[in-house]
């Protein structure tokens, strides 16, 4: 069931928009915000919520790579893997993460801190490599670094 | 009409087309994929790839998706142009990265479009040496396999669902080379038309289940033209046979009814036709006839009917042949139909305002052309499917009109259409009893009781002429729907009114009538459409004969020996008590039918009828056309078509009128010849003797395997294959390889066109009527010239009534149909008896969902469960018709609870 | 040196709010806009001045705003294209972080120009600073009466809103966006019909990249031959180049539109690092072709990069050295492209990791000739018209001109069986 923060931010997007189905991808990123994944059931409430088939949003909600159909840790880790990334050596980055977490992509860790996603470009190339956890971007990326950017995610 | 000129050769086309359709109704071989004739261009599998040049000297030209381009006068293009042949040989080689190559052990495999495009583009060789990517399939239902490995992702299946059969449970899921096509999870799917996907899906991936359940390629089957059997509407089918079963129903294309789809009832209801509970072989007393004490069958029919008193009762669900037959045989004073009370009031009600009224029918095609509809008293989804998928077609008339106007482009560009069209919809009212699937495309849907339904009616024609009778004493409410709808009516150019038996009500018939004659006075070109109960109910009202319930008084008056019972249950046209008492006062009954039935337990002689698929006759639809079907396979048992029985039995006993009549040409003349109703049924299609190049119409392919051994367990020696001495079809692979008159197409085959798709070589036109016209004829024109009628009589308000409800009858496509359920799918998917109620009717009765209500009707005792639903007319039950385990109880009728 | 779009953004990056923006003349040109053109004058003004559009395709601004109807009643719709995900491509970023209200300004002149009732700005998900600033920024605006009913007490009206994504590329192309932008899926619409007669929710809509109607406020305070002498070629303005890779200084700048390819690279990114030697670059995003030595004068505007066989695209540059091996540089490219394929057309969702995985399988040494022979196929086949939209031969451009400039890299891998790159990350 969507909580009332939900319901009442969703029917606020819904007041801007000419047709419910339109406030779709807005509503599943409020319920990716209030709970970091997006379940069946949520799907199904979104649904019901704006007169379109669990099918149909569904269908909108699994087409972006950035609404997450399973569940994800905490914190997700958003590396990017794109062109100037790979000329400045993200893999060294990934495979320093990978170290640490002992987690591939598209895993979490055991205790459910981290989930390890590969990212189209960030928009940072001047700063590769770079990657994103939460909404904190990190640019200019050393392994050695890592540990410690880590440590700040509980 | 404009000129193009495709590799230097000028060909004269029809404006508003794209190149796809120009070059294919053209008779040219261009392979596609994601274009469909009645979905429109999307441009999404780019499989049509064409040159287009800017002028003569321009050698280089362009690569353009045929289905995006449209027709100009003096535009240059090639279909053999290196470049395009190339590309179109490597979309195929895209295709297949992905596809599993399992053609061998795939349904689809001899009639899929995907082989037939390969073949044609010339791709031979596999590149690609990478491993597949591959899904997990989803369980989908009874109908519908699923293998999503074979997808080629052309969104056929989505566009066909969704978009143009407002199904909700069909999409595209993910993105990249990783899309899906299925359901959100496993599940049936709900929609009344998923089993086209197995026609529209251009390979294995959607699959006919029943099929598969008695596996045999399109190839093996022995097929002929039918018609639909499971409603009024007369879809046109396609039945194909091996080994004595019925395997397949697929859609026969005819541009003035079905066009490319059918509904589900009308797919998979055919395996009645194969059903254990078959009467096989002639019965006399239950016992086999040939162990009567040695009498023979036909003298032991003599004995019944000569010198006796002797009726004969018709049905709806047989053909014209053997309805005329039997009345031939009988007498008209003494046929009767075998119809319900209610059926046979509001059936000959549509028929007298069809005949004396000038407003036509609409056929289905026509329906789908409408631009503002309303519908009185109907649950068509339920009652006559596809004409549901004709409402959905046309409430898209205006708002398509206008997008086409505003953003200039053709209709044809299907995305761009639906775009501009967003979520506009052209008029639709709906006023039922309770909710209908279609609501969501009405701009308004009222729920009412039919009487109520009736008032609105009246108060719109009235509103629209005030030659129409007045209603008085109508609520604000309803007088603000009636002055809407009006309105709305009034500003149309093709409104379409549809009622029918659905509502039980003939007050709701009536006041249809009188708003589209209201509309035709006006001068607006407006269309009717009755549903009718079954598939010949309308045939069988134009022939005449009494009500079944004065048979009833006959019987009482002791001035009946012997009934014949012509396909027909009457435990489903009469109430219990009747039929019992029916059969008790009458000494011989002698039945023809397909199956064992309640009926079949009271008959003295059974005799074993030939279904659709073994028979040829003729049925007439809801809007008067008269279709022929035509026999499918020879059953090998005693079974065979009652009219031929009946003829059997007229020669017994001596009939004059029923005297040289042998043939189902001589029968179908003597009825075109003796009811001025039917003239011209014997033109419908062309007779026994009709030959091309001296040769008859084979119903199996060149293709059709094993003739010489099928037979081997019986004799090693090939039979002589059964002569077809009715019609000019054959039952072999030998005659004519052309195309067959319209009306008689066994399959639909050309060469390197083994799929369905290959309609279009039988077209005038892509989408278009059949190469020498759609088949059927329509038997009643609208009179036009005479006074137009009206009705005045406007029915009292429903009020609910304490300690009463108002019973009305609920339709539902899996289960109401009375020989579809012997379809193990259908019977799946069939409710279960229940009575529906209002949640205030519940609380006023003490019951809760899932509580049983006892109430008596006629005397009899019904316990039913309760199934709640507050769009439900307060004061109103709804109760399931037709279920097999349902006994009749008339509606709409007032009951005691 | 004059740079119109950046030179009031402090060095720091951090966004000029309205009222250091409204000091440095922010908002006089919509104030001028609104009192003195028609929507027609303005349309003129920005044809005259012959900008042409910042977001890769280079198509004349002007042009596109006159073909919406303007004669017809309903809502009409303005987006500001910042989704911005071309690998290799940070520019829009700059503006969107450093001077949001300029791009308001150009937003609300361009849709007064269009007559539009509602304006979008569509932005990346990962512009989490950007966005605020937006967001902060349409608050102000809407408080200092720039937006909503009655702008500035005339008689315009104008809502603004901000949309972020959920990721996919798909979502820049225009067409896509607007599906997007209406909750669907991101798949790109046939054209015809163009936004402008039938775009958002059907009704007439123009998209423009956030660089391009960055420029429009200046455009319309100082005019078209202003905005032409900014440049040194034909195609006027400046331009927000920015180079990545194993180079000096990598960043963005503003410089006049035609500065050359050497000029960018060595005074601007301050030449290649120590021990780094340039072999190529792609002059603009990852859907550009190669350019190499040879090129080092051509002028980056765009006609000149088109004259030298590739597109000036978004004008950021990614630098390939000579340690980054060029097949694995090209199939990371393609790796992205085929993830980023919406599915919606068979070239491009099929081919695409068709070429990807030759490309993997020639950087794991497993490559043959024949495969060779089948990427050049696919360079030619995904070309523009034969798919559905731009991603496809986008996607071709790094391949073709890599095949044609690194071709003996290609056969060395196949040669050897294995990566001869002992590069420092792979
Ligand atoms: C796959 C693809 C991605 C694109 N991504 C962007 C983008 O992120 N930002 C952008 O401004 N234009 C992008 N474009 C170009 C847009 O379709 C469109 O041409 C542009 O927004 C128009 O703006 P302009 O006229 O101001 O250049 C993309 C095009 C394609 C084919
Ligand atoms: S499932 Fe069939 S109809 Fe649907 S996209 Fe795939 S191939 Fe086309
Ligand atoms: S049929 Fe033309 S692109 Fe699919």
């Amino acid at each position: 069931m969507l909580s009332d923060t939900e319901i009442a931010q969703i029917t606020h997007e819904l007041q801007q928009v000419p047709v419910k189905k339109a406030a779709c991808i807005e509503a599943l990123k409020i319920v990716q915000q209030e709970r970091r994944w997006v379940s069946d059931e949520s799907i199904e409430d979104i649904a019901s919520l704006l007169d379109m088939s669990t099918a149909e949003v569904d269908s909108v909600a699994t087409f972006y790579n950035l609404i997450f159909r399973r569940p994800v840790g905490r914190h997700v880790i958003l590396l990017c893997d794109s062109i100037s990334c790979y000329v400045m050596g993200y893999t060294k980055i990934q495979n320093k993460l990978m170290e640490l977490l002992h987690i591939k992509y598209g895993q979490s860790t055991d205790d459910g801190r981290f989930t390890l996603l590969p990212n189209a470009c960030l928009g940072t190339c001047d700063h590769a490599p770079a990657l994103m956890i939460d909404n904190d971007l990190y640019r200019d990326l050393k392994e050695e670094e890592l540990e410690k950017i880590l440590k700040k995610y509980e | 009409m404009p000129i193009i000129h495709i590799d230097n050769k000028p060909y004269e086309v029809k404006e508003g087309k794209n190149l796809l359709e120009a070059c294919l109704s053209l008779g040219l071989n261009l392979p596609y994929f994601c274009w469909h004739p009645a979905l429109g261009s999307v441009g999404a599998c780019r499989q049509c790839a064409v040159k287009v040049f800017k002028d003569e000297d321009d050698k280089k030209g362009r690569i353009v998706m045929s289905c995006m381009e449209p027709v100009k006068d003096n535009l240059r293009m090639s279909v053999d142009d290196s470049d395009a042949k190339s590309f179109r040989e490597h979309v195929i080689g895209w295709l297949m990265t992905n596809h599993p190559h399992d053609c061998a052990v795939c349904d689809e495999g001899g009639s899929c479009h995907l082989q037939d495009m390969t073949v044609m583009t010339g791709h031979a060789y596999r590149d690609y040496r990478f491993t597949k990517r591959t899904y997990s399939n989803q369980y989908l239902g009874p109908f519908l396999n699923h293998e999503m490995n074979r997808c080629i992702q052309c969104y056929r299946c989505v566009r066909f669902y969704k978009d143009f059969a407002g199904g909700k449970d069909l999409d595209v899921f993910a993105a990249h080379n990783h899309v899906y096509f299925g359901r959100q999870q496993d599940g049936t799917l709900e929609s009344e038309f998923s089993g086209n996907l197995a026609e529209i899906c251009p390979t294995g991936v959607f699959t006919d289940k029943t099929l598969k359940e008695h596996y045999t390629r399109k190839w093996d089957m022995t097929s002929a033209p039918s018609v639909c059997q499971g409603c009024g509407l007369g879809c046109n089918i396609i039945a194909g046979e091996r080994y004595g079963t019925v395997r397949q129903i697929t859609n026969r294309f005819n541009g003035d009814v079905n066009g490319y789809f059918l509904c589900d009832r009308g797919r998979y209801g055919y395996e009645f036709v194969n059903s254990k509970d078959r009467i096989k072989a002639p019965m006399v007393r239950h016992s086999p006839a040939e162990g009567s004490n040695g009498i023979p069958l036909m003298q032991h029919i003599r004995s019944k009917i000569v010198s006796k008193k002797v009726i004969g009762i018709g049905s709806p669900r047989a053909s014209l042949e053997s309805n005329f037959v039997l009345k031939q045989l009988v007498g008209a004073d003494n046929f009767y139909l075998g119809v319900s009370a209610a059926d046979h009031s509001l059936v000959s009600l549509a028929l007298k305002i069809l005949q004396q009224g000038p407003v036509r029918a609409a056929s289905l095609q026509e329906a789908a052309a409408a631009d503002a509809v309303l519908i009185l008293g109907e649950d068509v989804t339920n009652t006559a499917p596809m004409l549901a998928l004709s409402v959905r077609q046309a409430v898209r008339r205006i708002p398509v009109e206008q997008a086409i106007n505003n953003v200039h482009v053709p209709a044809w560009q299907d995305a761009a259409v639906r775009e501009a069209v967003q979520d506009s919809k052209g008029p639709l009212y709906i006023l039922n009893v309770l909710e209908t699937k279609l609501d969501e495309l009405a701009k308004g849907a009222y729920h009412t009781a039919p009487d109520n339904i009736a008032r609105i009616g009246f108060g719109v024609s009235h509103l629209l002429s005030d030659k129409m009778p007045e209603v008085t004493g109508m609520s604000d409410q309803g007088k603000a729907i009636a002055q809407e709808i009006a309105t709305t009516l009034k500003n149309a150019k093709n409104p379409l009114i549809i009622a029918g038996y659905g509502s039980g009500s003939e007050a709701v018939i009536k006041a249809a009538a009188n708003v589209a004659w209201a509309l035709h006075d006006l001068g607006i070109d407006a269309m009717l459409t009755f549903t009718v109960p079954e598939c010949n109910s309308m045939g069988l009202e134009m022939l005449g004969g009494h009500r079944l319930d004065t048979a009833m008084d006959q019987v009482l008056h002791d001035a009946v020996d012997t009934a014949i019972i012509l396909e027909n249950d009457l435990y489903r046209r009469l109430n219990h008590h009747t039929a019992n008492h029916f059969f008790k006062s009458i000494k011989d009954i002698i039945l023809l039918d397909h199956l064992y039935n309640p009926t079949a337990e009271k008959a003295t002689v059974l005799l074993p009828a030939g279904t659709f698929a073994e028979s040829d006759g003729t049925l007439v639809n809801n809007e008067s056309r008269a279709q022929r079907f035509f026999q499918v396979f020879t059953p090998g048992t005693d079974v065979q078509e009652s009219w031929r029985w009946l003829l059997q039995a007229g020669v017994a006993t001596g009939n004059a009128s029923l005297a040289g009549l042998v043939h189902l040409d001589d029968v179908v003349s003597a009825i075109a010849r003796t009811c001025k109703v039917f003239a011209g049924i014997d033109t419908l299609t062309p007779g026994a003797g009709f030959r091309i190049a001296g040769q008859k119409i084979p119903r199996e392919p060149h293709r059709y395997s094993g003739r010489t051994a099928m037979q081997a367990d019986v004799n090693v020696s090939e039979p002589k294959p059964p002569e077809d001495s009715d019609t000019a079809l054959s039952f072999t692979m030998e005659g004519y390889r052309g195309t067959p008159p319209s009306a008689m197409i066994p399959f639909f085959w050309s060469p390197g066109w083994n799929s369905v798709q290959s309609v279009n070589k039988f077209q005038v036109e892509t989408g278009g009527a059949l190469r020498d016209g759609n088949p059927g004829k329509r038997l009643i024109a609208p009179n036009v010239n005479g006074h137009t009628p009206f009705f005045t009589q406007v029915p009292e308000p429903f009020l609910p009534l304490a300690g009463h409800l108002l019973l009305v009858p609920l339709h539902h496509i899996y289960g109401s149909e009375e020989l579809s359920v012997h379809t193990p799918g259908i019977a799946e998917r069939m409710p279960a008896p229940y009575i529906m109620l209002h949640s205030e009717d519940a609380k006023r009765f003490q019951v809760a969902e899932g509580y049983l209500l006892h109430f008596i009707e006629n005397g009899h005792h019904y316990t039913l469960p309760v199934i709640i639903n507050d769009t439900l007319q307060q004061g109103a039950a709804g109760i399931p018709v037709g279920l097999p385990n349902m006994e009749i109880a008339e509606a709409p009728q007032l009951i005691k609870i | 040196m004059e740079r119109p779009l950046t030179q009031h953004i402090p060095a720091s990056g951090a966004a000029l709010h309205i009222k250091e923006y409204e000091a440095v003349g922010g908002y006089t040109a919509l104030r001028k806009v609104l009192q003195e053109f028609t929507p027609a004058e303005v349309t003129a003004r920005v044809k005259d001045a012959d900008l042409k559009g910042r977001g890769g395709a280079g198509f004349s601004t002007g042009m596109k705003w006159s073909f919406v109807p303007m004669n017809v009643s309903g809502p009409k719709y303005l987006v500001a294209n910042a989704d911005e995900m071309e690998p290799g491509t940070f520019k829009d970023r700059w503006l969107l972080e450093g001077n949001p209200h300029q791009l308001l300004e150009g937003m609300i002149i361009s849709a007064y120009a269009i007559q539009a009732t509602q304006a979008f700005v569509f932005l990346r998900w990962a512009y989490k600073d950007a966005a605020r600033e937006m967001n902060k920024a349409i608050a102000d605006a809407y408080a200092a009466g720039y937006l909503g009913k009655n702008i500035l007490g005339k008689n315009y009206s104008l809502e603004m809103q901000l949309h972020t994504g959920v990721g996919r590329y798909m979502c820049g192309e225009e067409t896509a966006l607007l599906n997007s932008l209406e909750g669907k899926r991101a798949i790109p619409r046939a054209k015809p019909p163009f936004p402008q007669v039938s775009g958002l929710f059907g009704k007439p809509t123009i998209v423009n990249n956030v660089e391009t109607l960055s420029f429009i406020p200046h455009i319309m305070n100082n005019g078209g031959d202003w905005f032409k002498s900014l440049s040194h070629t034909a195609d006027g303005g400046t331009k927000i180049y920015g180079v990545s890779g194993q180079v000096n200084n990598p960043g963005a700048w503003e410089l006049p539109m035609g500065v050359t390819m050497r000029e960018l690279l060595e005074e601007h990114a301050g030449g290649m690092k120590n021990g780094f030697r340039f072999r190529g670059a792609l002059p603009g995003g990852a859907s550009t072709d190669f350019l190499t030595d040879a090129h080092m004068d051509v002028k980056m505007d765009f006609a000149g990069v088109a004259a030298a066989g590739s597109r000036l695209g978004t004008g950021t540059m990614v630098v390939l050295d000579d340690h980054t091996c060029p097949v694995g540089f090209v199939h990371n490219l393609e790796h992205f492209f085929a993830q980023e394929s919406c599915g919606f057309c068979t070239p491009c969702r099929e081919g695409l990791p068709w070429t990807e995985k030759i490309l993997y399988a020639l950087e794991q040494g497993h490559g043959t000739y024949a495969d060779l022979d089948q990427l050049d196929m696919h360079t030619k086949l995904l070309g523009p018209g034969n798919t559905f939209c731009a991603l496809a031969p986008g996607a071709m451009e790094p391949l073709q001109s890599a095949l044609k400039y690194f071709r003996e890299d290609f056969e060395q891998h196949i040669k050897e069986k294995k990566c001869p790159y002992a590069h420092h990350s792979h």
